[in-house]
């Protein structure tokens, strides 16, 4: 068929996915019109992911439409212009905005429907479902005035639902009807363990039970459920996650035929009846006569349709549904025949309800691996999925389950064969991955999801294949170096091993020793902090001097035009009225621009480098000392203001988290700490997203590890409940050394923790237990921090030589750099932008000089 | 213009030795040997033109231009020294980019966002006699052949 004008409805991860496949075969697009009608206001994205949005992940960053490609390819988008009718006869389609489009081809990628009981009151306002950005946007505000939250339906999408109810502290309960969570996925077993871990996390979890009414109160708003059991759930947010339904209707609509169920019939080529249109993804049903609602089927749909179109040779025969994923921070993993519905299916299983662990295999009478359930514990999916259908398996069924119980070590992924697929989503083998590797020159797990896409779909076999690229360069001869850089092939915590065992304390016996040439501004502030951790000394005093980087070798923050920011330490947000005056008055006499920081403190811009001593001549003064803010060392402890004013507080969390701000303060590590100790379950300090976060309850503290803001937010993992204030503070010294010890360089707590072996579990026994017999050794390296810290700020004051330092020229001391300029916004100064410091007249230079009073 | 390694004789008092920019056909002193740590740098005032002068372990010196080509910031002489495969080089320490101490070319960049070419000027330093008073005034040039 000579396609000119094809017509794509829908822009979903699927209808992106045809798009990207089409564009693969070169000139596809180029020769034809392709027009994309979107239901949404904005460009595919990332649904799989859908809930990170909670967490921070912002909507661009789901965002699966790459920038510029819609334009390179000559793809016309349009957005918020839904099709509403098609004419086969006449072979176009009209929008919802009264446009027509005219089509050779027209691919329905329509994806499915939320479906909704049709339950008296399941319209009421407070009732959402959980498909689309603009569904999450709407529970989140309706969450800011709701208590209570119930979910229905106990799936892997409600789960999802419930986790993010819960973080936003809400009283959570999930409604499913089956008799047990994840129905589709787990077995009984499974399903009981995966009950108890969510319970455990404080959902509450109703199986067996329907959704018979949703009440709602004099205000038309949600009030509560009536289930089918009779009881009464009161709850004024409601999700309904009941599963999903294909979006057909305008198949139907124009006489296409459907399924029994749903889905527009398609062939293997992903066809439909009418010659002139392919469907995809969830709206369609597959030539095997199912409906697949997750993502690598459809893309496999999409690429078969693209292929179809485009001369080439596509076929969909079926798909896997296996899943793993992490639901309210618990594993779980389902693949192949998980229910053992094969005839003579036989199952082997391991349940540890102490550990929180079950594992199921079925194996067919011929000894082939069917499938399995996995809960609690995953590690193994990765390697058991690929080898689905096989009869050779690499040991007998109980060692795949219990990799080394009996000595005989894990099953690697050398076992698997070249044809064993590892990327499901896209499709990619373990021989396409070594020959990534082998022919194509990636050297590196980056190179190689790009070069074959493997890993960047749903990412849970990235794990995989970090083990096949290892092997492979380790089998082509090239070592995958980790080492810290090209003076080093050692790793930080190996350097750090090194300089403890042989008791190092100078960066040149360390590079004379154990490197080449002269280092880097990798290495050098590596081992400084190295070198700072194990000794406690100053870190600017000989050759230490000369590894700091500018903003540790200055004591302050370099800014963008050269000019640096000062924060003196507020332990715990703490400070008095004259504390706030000192250093408003200190800002006014040095013109300089001051912010509050996200740590409690105040950040003071635009000192230069001749002005740092005179200001913290004023600050040390005051008895103010450094902040730490421009050190890989511990910032600050947040605090909420705890039981001693706030009505809800049970403990005194600001007293805490001045004790532990000023027991780790100067301590360097190998990136910046955060920490923060809220005085109730409420949260207000966010302890849970920090290094190491407090949170106070009646019976003492828990302690969170682990948490991280920023770029990669992570929630903090409980480590321990219920501490007592010895217990806790000892815990914390052992896991913050630990990590100073094993971490790599510029590696927070959060990646170290998912990192390390063992995760959790073994942390907490090697600084609650001590397994590794270290916990001594680790007590005294922080006695030592505690027993030597002193004010490097201070320090610096008292000694003249180092403070030479401090000017702008060696040549011209007391001559400012006349370079850094400032110019007034908002009643304070800002840089002058590069435009601005050509046009010399407005621009200031900052100093005491600098008239900045506005009133 | 490339500093030679210096291969200091230990009698000479190095140290209080100053340190001499090249300019417009005259030497300008800025500094004492000592004034410069091994393995980082100062910034100096040349004719209104603002250097960045390093000393490296060996005891070489450089000096190149203060102003770094992608920030627009003069603070060339704030960054670490080192080497990349061998070549001295020292790292702005606004985003890092590398600079041959001997060349003042960028090795991470060839432009500068302005569409500049990344290159620091680079100028002749040179080991001066001591300042009067000291007892051994030895003139030692390292600039490069």
């Amino acid at each position: 068929m000579n396609v000119k004008d094809l017509v794509l409805v829908g822009h979903g991860m699927v209808g992106q996915r045809f798009l990207e496949a089409l564009c693969e075969v070169p000139g596809a697009a180029a020769r034809r019109r392709v027009t994309v009608l979107a239901e949404e206001g904005r460009p595919a994205y990332d649904r799989v992911h859908l809930t990170s949005w909670f967490s921070g992940t912002t909507a661009d960053e789901l965002g699966l439409c790459p920038p510029g490609f819609l334009a390179e390819h000559g793809i016309d988008l349009r957005l918020g212009d839904p099709a509403v009718a098609v004419d086969r006869a006449a072979r176009t389609v009209t929008t919802a905005a009264g446009h027509t489009v005219p089509y050779d081809a027209l691919v329905l990628a329509t994806g499915s429907y939320p479906f909704v009981p049709p339950v008296p009151g399941h319209d009421a306002a407070g009732c959402h479902v959980y498909r689309t950005l603009d569904d999450l946007t709407a529970i989140r505000a309706d969450a800011d005035r709701a208590r209570v939250g119930a979910v229905v339906g106990g799936g892997l999408l409600g789960l999802e639902a419930a986790g993010a109810l819960k973080a936003m502290g809400l009283e959570t309960h999930v409604v499913e009807f089956a008799p047990r969570l994840m129905a589709l996925q787990v077995d009984a077993g499974g399903g009981e363990l995966l009950r108890r871990k969510i319970e455990e996390l404080g959902v509450a979890v109703h199986t067996g039970a329907g959704t018979e009414r949703v009440e709602t109160g004099p205000d038309g708003r949600v009030s509560a459920m009536t289930l089918s059991d009779g009881s009464r759930l009161d709850a004024d947010l409601v999700v309904f996650s009941a599963g999903v339904r294909p979006r057909d209707r305008l198949a139907r609509d124009c006489g296409l035929a459907v399924g029994a169920r749903g889905g527009i019939t398609v062939d293997t080529r992903c066809r439909t009846e009418d010659p002139h249109i392919w469907a995809v993804g969830e709206c369609a049903q597959a030539a095997d006569g199912r409906v697949y609602g997750l993502v690598a089927p459809g893309y496999a749909m999409a690429e078969a349709a693209a292929r179809d179109l485009t001369g080439g040779e596509g076929r969909f025969t079926g798909g896997d549904t296996s899943t793993e994923l992490k639901l309210l921070g618990v594993d779980v993993a389902s693949f192949g025949d998980a229910h053992g519905a094969t005839e003579g299916a036989l199952e082997v299983l391991y349940s540890n309800t102490r550990a929180g662990v079950y594992k199921k295999l079925v194996v067919g009478a011929d000894g082939a691996l069917l499938g399995g359930v996995l809960v609690g514990d995953t590690e193994a999916y990765g390697m058991l999925r690929p080898l689905v259908g096989s009869t050779t398996l690499p040991g007998t069924p109980e060692q795949l389950l219990l990799p080394g119980r009996d000595g005989s070590g894990a099953v690697g992924v050398g076992a698997l064969g070249d044809d064993a697929l590892i990327c499901f989503c896209h499709n990619v083998s373990k021989g396409a991955i070594r020959t990534a590797v082998r022919d194509q020159g990636c050297v590196g797990v980056a190179e190689v999801k790009k070069c074959t896409k493997a890993g960047t779909g749903c990412g849970s076999c990235v794990k995989m294949l970090g083990a096949i690229v290892g092997e492979e360069l380790a089998a082509t001869g090239v070592e995958l170096s980790r080492g810290l850089c090209e003076h080093f092939a050692h790793t930080r915590a190996e350097l750090y091993e090194i300089a403890r065992v042989k008791g190092i304390t100078s960066f040149s016996r360390l590079i004379d020793g154990h490197g080449t040439g002269e280092g880097c501004e990798v290495c050098k502030p590596a081992v400084a902090s190295i070198l700072a951790s194990l000794t406690g000394s100053y870190v600017l005093d000989g050759e230490q001097a000369a590894l700091q980087d500018t903003n540790d070798h200055f004591l302050a923050n370099l800014q963008r035009n050269g000019s640096y920011s000062v924060v003196p330490r507020v332990p715990g947000g703490e400070i008095t009225p004259d504390g706030l005056i000192t250093i408003g008055e200190i800002a006014r006499d040095y013109g300089l621009y001051t912010k509050i920081t996200g740590g409690q403190r105040i950040d003071m811009f635009g000192a230069r480098v001749d002005d740092l001593p005179g200001i913290w001549r004023r600050l040390v003064d005051a008895g103010f000392e450094s902040g730490h803010a421009y050190g890989k060392a511990l910032r600050t402890v947040k605090s909420c203001v705890g039981q001693a004013w706030c009505r809800y507080g049970v403990q005194d969390s600001v007293a805490l988290a001045i004790e532990l701000e000023l027991r780790y303060r100067g301590l360097r590590s190998p990136h910046k700490l955060k920490s923060a100790v809220s005085g109730c379950a409420r949260e207000c300090a966010e302890a849970q997203s920090k290094d190491f976060g407090i949170i106070a309850t009646s019976d003492g503290w828990n302690l969170y590890v682990g948490g991280n803001g920023g770029m990669t937010p992570r929630h903090a993992d409980l480590l321990a409940s219920g501490l007592d204030h010895a217990t806790l503070i000892r815990t914390i010294d052992r896991f913050l050394m630990f990590y100073i010890r094993t971490a790599d360089r510029l590696e927070r707590t959060a990646p170290w923790l998912e990192r390390l072996d063992g995760g959790l579990d073994h942390l907490r026994e090697v600084v609650m237990d001590d397994s590794l017999g270290i916990c001594d050794d680790l007590d005294e390296l922080m006695r030592r921090h505690v027993e030597t810290y002193q004010d490097e700020w201070a320090a610096t004051l008292a000694d003249p030589d180092r403070l030479r330092r401090f000017v702008s020229f060696v040549n011209a001391p007391g001559v400012p750099d006349p370079t850094v300029r400032f110019v007034p916004e908002r009643d304070q100064i800002r840089p002058a932008r590069p435009d601005e410091t050509r046009a010399a007249a407005p621009a200031l230079i900052a100093g005491p000089q600098l008239e900045v009073h506005t009133r | 213009m490339t500093a030679r390694l210096l291969e200091h004789d230990s009698t000479v008092p190095l140290e209080g030795a100053t340190v001499e920019i090249g300019a417009d056909g005259a030497w300008t002193q800025v500094c004492r040997y000592g004034d410069l740590l091994p393995g980082r740098g100062v910034a100096a005032l040349v004719d209104g033109e603002q250097v960045a002068v390093f000393r490296d372990r060996a005891g070489a010196l450089y000096a190149v231009d203060n102003h770094d080509p992608f920030s627009g910031a003069h603070v060339i002489s704030r960054g670490i020294t080192g080497t990349r495969e061998g070549i001295p080089v020292v790292f702005s320490p606004m985003y890092k980019h590398a600079f041959d101490l001997r060349t003042g070319a960028c090795l991470d960049d060839e432009r500068a966002p302005d569409g500049s070419p990344a290159r620091l000027r680079v100028w002749p330093v040179r080991i001066g006699p001591p300042p009067p008073g000291s007892s051994h005034a030895v003139a030692h040039d390292v600039r490069g052949p």
